[in-house]
């Protein structure tokens, strides 16, 4: 089990740097940098200033050596300087990351909570009303896109309450600080909750046929202990599968999200970064989210020992 | 009677967009808050090209003198004092004087005075040790030989030639005093002026933050405690936002006509406004290379634009069709009806025009079975898209089959300064309704933003003609011919001028929107809520 948790280290590490190396190819075969954008859209370029501006930016350099002064200064902890803000990288990406993991979680949380026990219930009533309702519901969760979703509910918001949740970095009561982040998860988590809904169930049929289930319920087991404690049991490692994918796909939806209800995370300021062409921004947002990504399924992977006694890592 | 139209007409000009004489008493206090369209590259606005700048830092400085704020008009009648208690012209019309005002301090406690005004013009002249990261608005000053100093509060601008237009452009939201002790560096991020409010904080992204300037040298005002910008680039969640409640006022000029509708039908209480913002949308023709460098191409091209349909889609028959110039009522230099619509393609027949279009198609070698195709870039937003989709509709008729190519933003302005294209369609903003500013920057050869590579040594004569001439009357007949000219030679056929709407609240008072510029109207300082 050490040696295999070395290896996937190891293996991580190799997944980051070859990470880092990709996004900072691609962020510079995109054409036009930061200075390009400034001088172009302001017009009246003085070559002069824009080699300037090029050279205190760095951005003269080959491109080996700004990626060796990257990586160099992130070994460091130096993420380097916002081009457009001029304020330490890390000063603009700290404070956003709370505010984008506090709305992932409650996003995936969402997805488990809702997902896990609707698959269970479909499964079990299969063929019923409330099987077709709940897959007629999921199917609709995966077809609605966040954005839609987001700004449907902002505007039912609007139209019977009279206000919105759109993000206040000061919310006056709990209920507005629930409301802020819980929303936007909401409607980021739909889509996920579906899926997992629909994994849960298809997992659950499954496991609902093997023999060892009759088995325990010819023992006299409960309905309830049969469902949860022997085939929900069995039926959950690929809802975690799902779920550890949908945790490193959610920062696609959560552009979208945050844009919709206006919140200050990570994945806006990504995009806003990438439009400017911020590198030093969007190089550290990338390769952050890519060390989530990366550590999301090796916990993944960890949790499906601990919890299927027949799985162990050899060494 | 004709005179007494043109008088009223006048009246009405001079007239605010929204009554404050009626709005009572100003009462003090309170945050005005409002949407931001997007979120600001940087707070240095003599960086920046773009209103998301000045309308959030406008308020921090003054200038030197302003564009009366109550007054939707911007002209040279409705400039007044600001940092300068007075100006002159010298005899030669190749000197101008400030008188600067005494006892002003900068928001760090430091005194104003005429180094100052003289660090800010050396800079944006580029004749200063300290630098900007950008300097687009350099060409403003290319007249300007020198900028001198008589003790702490008297400043000139010696000129080399006359130009009139120079106190304009001095008046401009674009033209504020900045400190001569802090760098350019630092007005980008926590900039300071001498202006009615104080900067707080700019976080990207998230929000911009004022407070009101209580020492500031015009006694009693602000009315305001500050403004508080939600940054929110997302138009849907800004609209509900301001309907919601949770903003007094929507960003300014930025709420498009179909958007106005749906304002209205859910705040039916909100004060809205649709004004001209004095930007063209117009097509760019590169003439340096096939099949547009031949003229008959390029004028049957103008001839098949059917104006009103355009506006008719997009605006709901709200935009004005004119020259280079903005269209009056709201432009002060717009050509004489009867003189815009003398020019092909602009005469009221459309099928008599696309039917002249078709023959100089047909002498240049196409026809029905002989199709021209082009690509048509755009810039990938839908102000530039929908009119450029409606373009390759009209271009069928005069057999040109259009293929829309859409760029990405920060590829378009690159794209076109490269003149790395054939057909386009571009918006062009002015920030003063002045010809100097318009023609020398779009139709001047050599001009970084001359995209069609037009160049008329002739009309350049005009240009520096007109800009010299003192006699407004005089000066506006040239500025005519310019134009007529412009359009003839098809340098930058204009489609139209657009309108957009600006919403606030009832209680929110002393907002004007201006009717020729949407750069110039956000000091806010008369501005107060009645709550």
């Amino acid at each position: 089990m050490f040696a295999y948790i070395v290896r996937r280290l190891a293996l991580m590490l190799v997944t980051l740097i070859g990470i880092s190396i990709i996004i900072f190819v691609l962020l510079r075969v995109v054409p036009g940098n930061i200075v390009d954008i400034l001088f172009d859209a302001a017009g009246f370029v003085d070559p002069t200033d824009k080699a300037n501006l090029e050279k205190e930016l760095g951005l003269n350099l080959p491109i080996y050596q700004q990626y060796l002064n990257w990586i160099g200064g992130l070994l460091h902890g130096d993420l380097g300087y916002s081009y457009v803000s001029e304020k330490p990288a890390l000063q603009e990406i700290l404070p956003r990351i709370p505010i984008t993991a506090r709305l992932a979680a409650l996003a995936l949380l969402f997805s488990a909570s809702i997902g896990i026990p609707l698959g269970v219930l479909s499964a079990v009533h299969q063929g019923s009303k409330l099987d077709y309702t709940l897959r007629v519901v999921s199917l609709s969760g995966l077809s609605l896109p966040s954005f839609w979703l987001g700004l449907l509910i902002l505007m039912a918001s609007v139209s019977l309450f009279g206000t919105m949740p759109i993000y206040n970095p000061n919310p006056k009561t709990w209920t507005e600080a629930f409301a802020i982040y819980a929303v936007p998860a909401m409607a980021v988590g739909f889509r996920s909750a579906a899926l997992t809904m629909r994994i849960t169930r298809s997992s659950m049929l499954e496991i609902l046929r093997q023999d060892y289930i009759r088995t325990a319920r010819a023992k006299g087991a409960s309905e309830t202990s049969v469902n949860y404690r022997h085939a929900l049991k069995n039926a959950i490692l690929p809802v975690i599968t799902v779920i550890g994918i949908e945790a490193a796909f959610l920062i696609g939806g959560l552009i979208v999200t945050e844009t919709v209800f206006n919140i200050p995370g990570v994945a806006r300021f990504l995009v806003e970064a990438l439009r400017w062409r911020d590198y030093p921004i969007v190089q550290n947002l990338v390769m952050l989210i890519a060390v989530v990504v990366v550590v999301a399924n090796f916990t993944v992977d960890m949790l499906y020992a601990a919890i299927d006694p027949r799985i162990r890592y050899g060494d | 009677m004709r005179s007494v139209h043109a008088l009223a007409a006048a009246a009405l000009l001079l007239l605010p967009a929204y009554d404050v004489a009626s709005a009572g008493e100003p009462k003090q206090g309170g945050i005005l808050r409002m949407y931001h369209r997007d979120s600001p590259g940087s707070a240095s606005i003599h960086e920046g090209a773009t209103y998301s700048i000045n309308v959030p830092f406008m308020p921090i400085f003054n200038n030197l003198v302003m564009f009366k704020q109550d007054v939707a008009q911007n002209s040279v009648d409705s400039i007044v004092p600001d940092l300068a208690e007075s100006w002159a012209w010298s005899s030669d019309n190749k000197k101008l004087t400030f008188k600067l005002r005494q006892g002003v301090k900068w928001h760090d406690g430091k005194p104003f005075t005429s180094a100052d005004v003289k660090c800010t013009f050396d800079m944006l002249m580029g004749k200063s040790q300290q630098k900007f990261r950008q300097n687009p608005r350099k060409s403003w000053y290319d007249q300007v030989n020198e900028v001198t100093v008589n003790g702490d509060y008297e400043a000139s601008f010696e000129l080399k030639r006359p130009q009139p237009a120079l106190l304009s452009l001095l008046a401009s939201g674009y033209t504020p005093v900045y400190p001569c002790h802090v760098s350019p560096a630092d007005m980008r991020t926590k900039p300071t002026g001498t202006g009615p409010f104080k900067f707080v904080e700019f976080k990207a992204n998230e929000s911009i933050k004022l407070t009101k300037n209580s020492d500031y040298w015009k006694k009693g005002l602000p009315h305001l405690d500050g403004i508080e910008f939600t940054i929110i680039p997302n138009r849907s969640t800004a609209i509900l936002g301001f309907v919601s409640g949770k903003f007094d006022m929507t960003f300014p000029t930025e709420v498009s006509i179909p958007l106005l509708k749906e304002v209205k039908a859910q705040a039916p209480n909100a004060v809205c406004v649709v004004e001209p913002i004095n930007v063209s949308t117009n097509i760019i023709v590169n003439s340096s290379s096939p099949p547009f460098d031949n003229l008959d191409i390029r004028r049957a091209l103008a001839l098949a634009l059917d104006r009103k349909a355009f506006i008719q889609i997009m605006f709901e028959g709200q935009a004005d069709i004119g020259g280079t110039m903005l269209p009056a009522p709201g432009g002060l230099w717009a050509m004489p009806k009867e003189m815009l619509e003398s020019i092909p393609g602009y005469g009221p027949d459309i099928n008599a025009n696309r039917e002249e279009a078709r023959k100089l198609m047909q002498k240049a070698g196409y026809g029905p079975d002989k199709r021209l195709a082009v690509k048509v870039a755009t810039r990938n937003i839908p102000i530039y898209r929908d009119p450029a989709v409606i373009l390759i509709d009209q271009m069928k008729n005069i057999y040109i089959d259009g293929e829309l190519d859409v760029v990405d933003t920060a590829q378009w302005f690159p794209k076109v300064a490269r003149k790395d294209y054939s057909l386009g369609l571009n918006l062009t903003g002015n920030a003063v309704d002045d010809p100097d500013q318009s023609f020398y920057e779009n139709y001047s050869c050599g001009s970084e933003r001359n995209y069609t590579n037009y160049c008329n040594k002739e009309i350049e004569k005009l240009f520096d003609q007109q800009s010299a001439e003192t006699d407004k009357e005089k000066r506006k007949k040239l500025v005519w011919e310019i134009d007529k000219k412009l359009q003839e030679d098809v340098a930058r056929p204009i489609i139209f001028h657009g309108r957009t709407g600006t919403c606030w609240n009832p209680y929110v008072k002393g907002i004007t929107v201006m009717v020729n510029s949407s750069y110039n109207g956000y000091r806010y300082e008369d501005v107060w809520m009645d709550k």
